[in-house]
């Protein structure tokens, strides 16, 4: 691979995987799945950062950080830090370690959707009301990242951030947060 | 479905420098309507908007549009936060005008990026006779019931019209949309959940809901009213599907949840293209004067 300013692509890797999510401060960018297409040449560096969800608020300030750690790393090429929705991030772009990140901050992490995305792109509306085959992925009990039990409930598809749900234990009686399969 | 407006309502889009600043796309000067406008197109084939300046700008008044929904529709939800009626509720609608007031900023970044502006300048920067959103979105916040069916009336429109939208010839568009959709299952769960709740209840939740419907429902139709540069958005693969299809669609598909939970079907309304998108009231005046403030006390502030 080519190298601007005496670094390799591994080197770029490297300090991408060291910039975590402000709002996930334990979890790097590259576990997240949010580092897309990497371009390393002679001179210029350019990235591609997919967004968890479009109106994520994080996003700028990551890619104010991500332009502002490539540009210590190589001060003298040309830094491109885009934002993309090609390919779409999905939550099965959160590596294993990843998933093993949000667990231990007691996230529960989100279940596979499939590379169509169709357990939860699934069919469209009309599928909530009347019993018909629903956003499989949602209506799973997820298990509890604090006790492990299978007994819990969804109490909202909504939380704090875009990417949480809130689900509560029934046996430790604890709430948790999901990130979010989508 | 020609659907051209019987009044000259473009003036604002054209005559705001804001809209037109840039690329400049002579938003007046329209091709005549294709005779057949599905003819020799497949929808995957990218357009080049470079060589069709007719098809851009039928383009930026498509994604004016689009924006401009997302923009109102989220900043009526935020209307909740805090006053909600469960504290699930202030999260869930607070959410949900963020996931919206988003998708609306992308939408505009790939009008900015065809116009030449920037996102904030076309989302605030306009007076509000120059906004494109649907009528539906211009009635004042109401009770409960009002929030939850303007938004399952309209997020259920707006899927119907995303589906279509994935297979739009111009990508980034259509990259755009593969994704937003994936968010809207969840919009869509929860608008429902609520929807069959107030149904299902007895007494005044019902009732509630019904009076909501009865004064929403006229205006429903116009999120999928056609666009007055309709035909050059068909005959150029960006709107894959006439509008009076979608609307056609959702009809059947809100039409079978409503029967399901003996909710009077909605009026059959044929959607006038100019009350549709080009007039707004006053419940519309005191939101913009609202989501602008912020932005009116400085515009040159960075954040």
């Amino acid at each position: 691979m080519s190298i601007p300013s005496g670094r390799t692509e591994a080197d770029v890797r490297s300090a991408l995987a060291a910039i975590t999510d402000p709002e996930l401060p334990f979890l790097s960018i590259v576990d997240l799945g949010i580092v897309g297409g990497l371009e390393v040449r002679p001179g210029s560096i350019r990235v591609e950062l997919l967004p968890t969800f479009v109106g994520c608020p994080a996003l700028e300030l990551i890619r104010s950080t991500v332009a502002a750690r490539l540009t210590e790393l190589a001060p003298h090429a040309e830094i491109r830090v885009v934002v993309s929705f090609a390919p779409p991030w999905t939550s099965d772009r959160i590596s294993d370690e990843g998933r093993r990140q949000l667990q231990l901050h007691g996230f529960a992490p989100p279940e596979r959707v499939g590379q169509d995305g169709s357990s939860v792109v699934g069919p469209s509306f009309g599928s909530a009301i009347g019993g018909g085959p629903g956003p499989i992925a949602l209506m799973r009990r997820v298990p509890c990242p604090h006790c492990g039990s299978r007994r819990t409930e969804l109490e909202n598809v909504f939380g704090s951030t875009l990417c949480r749900a809130i689900h509560h234990c029934s046996d430790c009686h604890q709430p948790f947060e999901q990130f979010k399969p989508i | 479905m020609t659907g051209r407006p019987s009044r000259t309502e473009r003036a604002d889009l054209t005559a705001d420098p804001h809209l037109t600043a840039g690329a400049e796309p002579n938003l007046t000067a329209r091709a005549e309507p294709s005779p057949t406008p599905d003819a020799d197109h497949s929808p995957t084939d990218p357009i080049d908007l470079a060589a069709d300046p007719a098809a851009a700008a039928a383009l930026s008044e498509l994604l004016l549009a689009l924006a401009d929904d997302d923009l109102v529709i989220g900043f009526s939800d935020s209307e909740w936060t805090g006053i909600a009626p469960l504290l699930e509720e202030d999260v869930a609608m607070s959410s949900l005008a963020q996931d919206e007031i988003g998708h609306a900023r992308a939408l505009y970044e790939l009008l900015a990026a065809l116009i030449g502006s920037d996102a904030d300048r076309l989302a605030y920067d306009r007076p509000p006779e120059a906004y494109r959103h649907a009528r539906l979105l211009d009635h004042a916040r109401g009770d409960w019931a009002t929030a939850i069916a303007r938004r399952y009336l309209f997020d259920t429109a707006k899927t119907v019209r995303l589906e279509a939208l994935l297979g739009s010839s111009h990508r980034p568009l259509a990259e755009l949309v593969a994704k937003i959709r994936r968010e809207e299952v969840y919009h869509l769960l929860h608008v429902e959940t609520w929807l069959e709740r107030l149904a299902r209840a007895p007494g005044e939740a019902r009732t509630r809901l019904l009076a909501a419907l009865a004064m929403l429902g006229p205006d429903a139709s116009s999120v999928l009213a056609p666009f007055d540069v309709e035909p050059i958005l068909r005959s150029s693969g960006i709107l894959p599907a006439s509008s009076a299809s979608l609307l056609d669609a959702w009809h059947a598909r809100v039409g079978a949840t409503f029967a399901r939970l003996d909710l009077p079907p909605l009026p059959a309304t044929v959607p006038d293209p100019v009350r549709a998108r080009h007039e707004h009231g006053e419940p519309f005046r005191w939101l913009w004067a609202e989501f602008t403030s912020v932005r009116q006390l400085d515009p040159t502030a960075t954040w």
